[in-house]
């Protein structure tokens, strides 16, 4: 028996990422108390770390290693980098708040890098084992986020049910994955996507099966309808910080583990998923669309717009084509930018004893901070799809691919409910600019936040004037 | 010699239990913790079933990182339960209802 020593180049920022969050948690353990920063700085220097190791990486071509188990590719490398950059966001924008909540920083801090070191192992698995472990080293972090607020009984049942759903969802999937390995003999994606095709219909049957249980255990993490019900209770009972953390990276790592599991290693049954997710993707718009009007807590209502997003975001990968699957990588993209902006400016509304969380919270935000609003005024603009923002091109690129599949019925659904979804992001605008505040104290926020919300607001608009550089990125990973 | 079926029918069973447990279930929370470890026993179980049939130990080893991961979800769920203890002074799953809408 001999052993040889795998390539560790491919997964230098992952290793880069583990060592870093060792380091940090016991510099917290012994300098935290002195140096309160310390956790933050070294968290942000970790994420920058393994950005610049993950661009030097770009353009490589593709490579597999410790034995096909995982994967470097042009999808891999492209969503790391956005998981990253959105995660250096989200770091940014909740240090003050965890300042003035007294939450743990330094809890917080490492468990958001281990639940990054998740998404990132979980974008390059290609093989089941991989996948697995890192979508629980994703999930794993993110219950105990929820929790970490220890005082308030709303984080504690919020997280209570965000883990019962979430580890339901696991074994689900993993029944799903059980049934694939007993008929294709191997855990690999590629060597089950070969049986997978191979396979005659009658002996199908079982796949089929377990194809159903690993839809509803993708769908459940991403909190698409029907699977959504511990979506608005995570996003309203967490900390706004921790909302922000996983409304934007975690989809996007979700819509790549959707990708491997069903594009990669099961083409053969494109037939079959493509009508389930159908009724997951119109379910979901259509309910996410709807119930989010009748919400008066902002982040309920957001939660309701994600489960929507998530089903526009479906239809990109059910149109089944090239095309479809890089439209929705830069709906995820884009969504995920969005949805940051959006919780950001809750996080910066929010004082030492006040959490905006209802819609009222933005009455006359113009007048209180006319820059804010403005941003925040494009943030839901892009959300609605209004153009020149660039949720405007994320959605005409999913709907351009369905068209294309010959399904303009889903298009024409999608779109009717893309109209009325636009009424519950334009009373948020409604509210901001033609409502009297009733606390006209005036909206401040430290230096670094002022620019990364300037930065995030402007970025929609920009993307949305000059969308061809992104969407040339996201092609080019299928097409290329 | 037992045939494959009959372990993926325990397997089913065990699935389905679990699956009933979670969603029927109306009064503890730790109720809830042991149905999602029967969950995940259940898919062992046929992993393991494969396994032996198909004469390859790649199943077996997936087995142990699932007993692992399951090690380390037991100890977040319940951490997770003792600070919703602390809290609400009560486990009943009917009593967490104070997120609605």
């Amino acid at each position: 028996m001999t052993f040889t020593i795998p390539n560790f180049i491919p997964a230098i920022p992952e290793i880069f990422m583990l060592v870093m969050i060792c380091v940090i948690l016991m510099t917290d353990l012994f300098l935290g108390k002195r140096i309160k920063s310390i956790a933050y700085s070294l968290t942000q220097l970790t994420l920058i770390g393994a950005f610049l190791l993950t661009m030097h990486q770009y353009g490589m071509p593709k490579v597999y290693t410790f034995d096909h188990m995982y994967v470097l590719d042009k999808l891999a490398i492209l969503s790391k980098l956005a998981i990253l950059l959105v995660s250096f966001f989200v770091f940014l924008y909740s240090r003050e708040y965890i300042g003035m909540t007294k939450l743990p920083r330094g809890e917080y801090h490492i468990l958001g890098l281990f639940a990054v070191l998740g998404m990132m192992v979980l974008v390059s698995a290609s093989n089941f084992l991989t996948l697995y472990l890192g979508l629980e080293v994703l999930s794993l972090p993110l219950y105990a986020m929820v929790a970490l607020k220890r005082d308030s009984g709303v984080a504690s049942e919020a997280a209570m049910k965000y883990f019962v759903m979430g580890a339901l969802a696991s074994g689900m999937l993993l029944y799903g994955l059980s049934m694939l390995y007993g008929v294709s003999h191997s855990l690999d994606f590629t060597a089950v996507a070969k049986v997978v095709s191979e396979t005659s219909p009658a002996h199908s049957l079982i796949l089929i099966f377990g194809l159903v249980f690993i839809i509803a255990g993708i769908a459940f993490k991403m909190g698409a309808a029907p699977f959504h019900m511990w979506v608005p209770d995570v996003y309203d009972g967490s900390p706004t910080s921790v909302t922000l953390f996983i409304s934007s990276a975690p989809k996007i790592a979700a819509l790549i583990m959707a990708y491997r599991l069903l594009v990669e290693s099961a083409p053969g049954l494109i037939i079959q998923w493509q009508h389930v997710l159908m009724v997951i993707a119109v379910l979901s718009i259509v309910l996410g669309n709807v119930v989010a009007i009748a919400q008066s807590n902002i982040k309920r209502m957001l939660a309701y717009s994600s489960i929507a997003h998530m089903g526009y975001m479906l239809l990109g990968i059910i149109a089944g084509t090239k095309a479809g699957y890089a439209s929705s990588l830069f709906y995820v993209f884009t969504y995920s930018m969005m949805s940051m902006g959006a919780f950001a400016m809750l996080l910066m509304m929010s004082k030492s004893g006040f959490e905006a969380e209802n819609i009222e919270d933005l009455q006359g935000l113009n007048s209180r901070n006319p820059w804010y609003a403005l941003m925040m005024l494009l943030i839901m603009f892009s959300m609605a799809g209004i153009p020149p923002a660039v949720g405007f091109f994320a959605k005409l690129g999913v709907l351009e691919a369905v068209i294309n599949a010959n399904m303009t019925w889903l298009a024409i659904v999608a779109l009717i409910f893309a109209i009325v979804g636009a009424y519950y992001y334009l009373r948020v605008v409604k509210v901001m600019y033609f409502d009297d505040p009733k606390d006209a104290t005036a909206v401040t926020a430290p230096m670094d936040m002022r620019i990364a919300i300037t930065i995030n607001g402007l970025a929609v608009i920009a993307l949305g004037l000059f969308p061809s550089a992104l969407i040339g990125l996201c092609r080019n990973v299928f097409f290329g | 010699m037992i045939p494959l079926s009959d372990y993926l029918i325990v397997g089913a069973i065990l699935f389905g239990l679990s699956l009933a447990g979670i969603i029927i279930n109306r009064k503890n929370v730790i109720i809830l913790l042991m149905c999602i470890e029967l969950m995940l026993l259940a898919v062992n179980t046929n992993f393991i079933a494969f396994s032996h049939y198909l004469g390859d130990n790649l199943g077996e080893i997936f087995v142990f990182f699932i007993l692992t991961v399951a090690a380390a979800e037991a100890a977040i769920g319940l951490a997770i339960l003792m600070v919703l203890y602390r809290n609400r002074q009560t486990i009943n799953v009917e009593d967490l209802d104070s997120l609605k809408g």
